[in-house]
């Protein structure tokens, strides 16, 4: 498929209409997809990934803003990858983080794409992903991941970043709770946000209380820095924390790191693959329909269903037996 | 493999005017009818609105304006996103246009104009019907 090659050639020369175009498609998983990101991928790894996440009110998209404009200062390129749920109700979106960042537009160094949490067959995670690898492959040499932090996909999504910065700003309410279980660990570094406000410095307190904790057995050390996103204040320190990160990562530390993150992403897609052909041929042998209404019956569970099914095809069925 | 293609809409405010609760209420209705808007605020030029129509590669574009500068930006917009190569993206109009501009607004390609009062059922139709296929 000629156009498919066309497409990636847009993409590696940083055209914009391609980017875009080819994010469209592993969006909508079209039947290019596979092929697009097949031949992306060799291109990809250049980029410093950087995801950031923060709840509603943390002022998260004010700093986003002032960061790319730091990187561009220095002359880097960087793309946006913001997501935003997906209504369970509707499956419809509201995708309103450019608002903040909208003057970036016209910064031919800047690519900012807003994506729907959806229903992806992969999981978001494996979309924003595949999104970041296009913009990576384009050539940018800062891609940026932002998510509201608000729900297990987002911790999910944002451990597609090499760099997590996890934000917060004093009275949003119970400081510690409010952080997603799961965000502490693996925060790489820490922005106390609205720093002028007088709980700041209670709620960094909080804060270095837990990450003391965790850092304990850690190589990098995660530190707390205040921020105020309004002025642009802590913003430089903010970057060079960043890039200490990305030379950290660097180590062999990261090449661990990035074995371990290619063995789940083949893993998933190993689960992916398998799972949908034999669901396929399971309901075409007829006996799915049939335990299905048994389930409903309570005559058996799913789980002893699901061993009847899979007894004939592998020898050792996928239980804890 | 699952296929999950959703229409793609920039809902859009070009020029000064800071009257945005029509906007916001035409954004939120073609979210709750299952697609993705992208709302991108006040005062966006021309340039700002084609750039990310490019980028979000967006279906649709809803244009809303109150300030009666619709004659001096409208034609600026569409012409901006010829350049792009955005020449199949639907777009659409909304606020204060008097009828008599509307032949004019037609002319330039916006497809429908839909002023105060719009119930919104009528302008989801609308773009279910006309979004452009794409292949």
């Amino acid at each position: 498929m000629a156009k498919t090659e066309e497409l990636v050639q847009g993409v590696l020369a940083g055209d914009r209409r391609s980017i875009a175009r080819a994010i469209t498609i592993i969006e909508n998983n079209t039947a290019e997809a596979p092929k697009l990101i097949a031949q992306i991928y060799p291109h990809t790894g250049k980029a410093h990934i950087i995801g950031l996440t923060g709840p509603g009110g943390s002022g998260k998209s004010t700093l986003i803003e002032k960061i790319v404009r730091k990187y561009r200062q220095r002359g880097k390129t960087v793309g946006v990858v913001a997501v935003d749920p997906t209504s369970p109700f509707t499956g419809g979106a509201f995708l309103g983080d450019r608002i903040r960042m909208q003057e970036l537009s016209t910064d031919e160094g800047v690519f900012i794409r807003s994506m729907a949490t959806r229903n992806y067959l992969g999981g978001i995670a494996k979309a924003t992903k595949d999104a970041v690898k296009i913009l990576d492959a384009a050539g940018k040499d800062i891609v940026i991941v932002e998510t509201v932090g608000a729900g297990q996909s987002e911790v999910e999504i944002i451990k597609v970043a090499q760099t997590i910065v996890v934000i917060h700003a004093p009275g949003l309410g119970d400081e510690i709770q409010a952080i997603k279980a799961g965000l502490m660990e693996i925060a790489d570094i820490f922005v106390i946000n609205k720093a002028d406000s007088e709980n700041a410095d209670k709620a960094v307190m909080d804060i270095q209380s837990i990450l003391q904790l965790n850092n304990k057995e850690k190589t990098w050390k995660t530190p707390i820095l205040k921020t105020i996103a309004l002025t642009g204040e802590g913003v430089p320190q903010l970057i060079e924390k960043l890039e200490e990160h990305r030379q950290f990562l660097k180590k062999e530390i990261e090449h661990k790191k990035s074995l371990l993150r290619a063995e789940a992403e083949l893993i998933e897609a190993i689960k992916e693959k398998a799972a949908t052909s034999i669901i396929e041929e399971l309901r075409k042998e007829g006996k799915f329909e049939e335990l299905l209404h048994q389930i409903l019956e309570k005559e058996i569970d799913p789980a002893s269903a699901a061993e009847k099914l899979l007894r004939g095809k592998f020898k050792k069925a996928v239980s804890n037996a | 493999m699952q296929s999950t293609r959703k229409i793609r809409v920039l809902i859009a405010k070009p020029g000064l005017d800071s009257h945005d609760r029509g906007a916001k209420v035409v954004a939120r209705a073609l979210r709750d009818a299952g697609m993705e808007v992208i709302y991108t605020g006040l005062r966006q030029t021309p340039e700002q609105i084609a750039e990310t129509a490019l980028q979000e590669d967006v279906d649709v574009i809803g244009l809303s304006i109150l300030s009666g500068a619709h004659k001096a930006l409208f034609p600026r917009i569409m012409e901006l996103l010829k350049q792009k190569g955005l020449t199949d993206v639907m777009v659409f109009a909304g606020g204060i246009i008097p009828e008599e501009d509307i032949p004019e607004m037609k002319k330039l390609g916006i497809k429908g104009i839909f002023g105060p009062g719009t119930p919104t059922e009528t302008i989801i139709q609308f773009t279910l019907e006309n979004v452009p296929k794409r292949t």
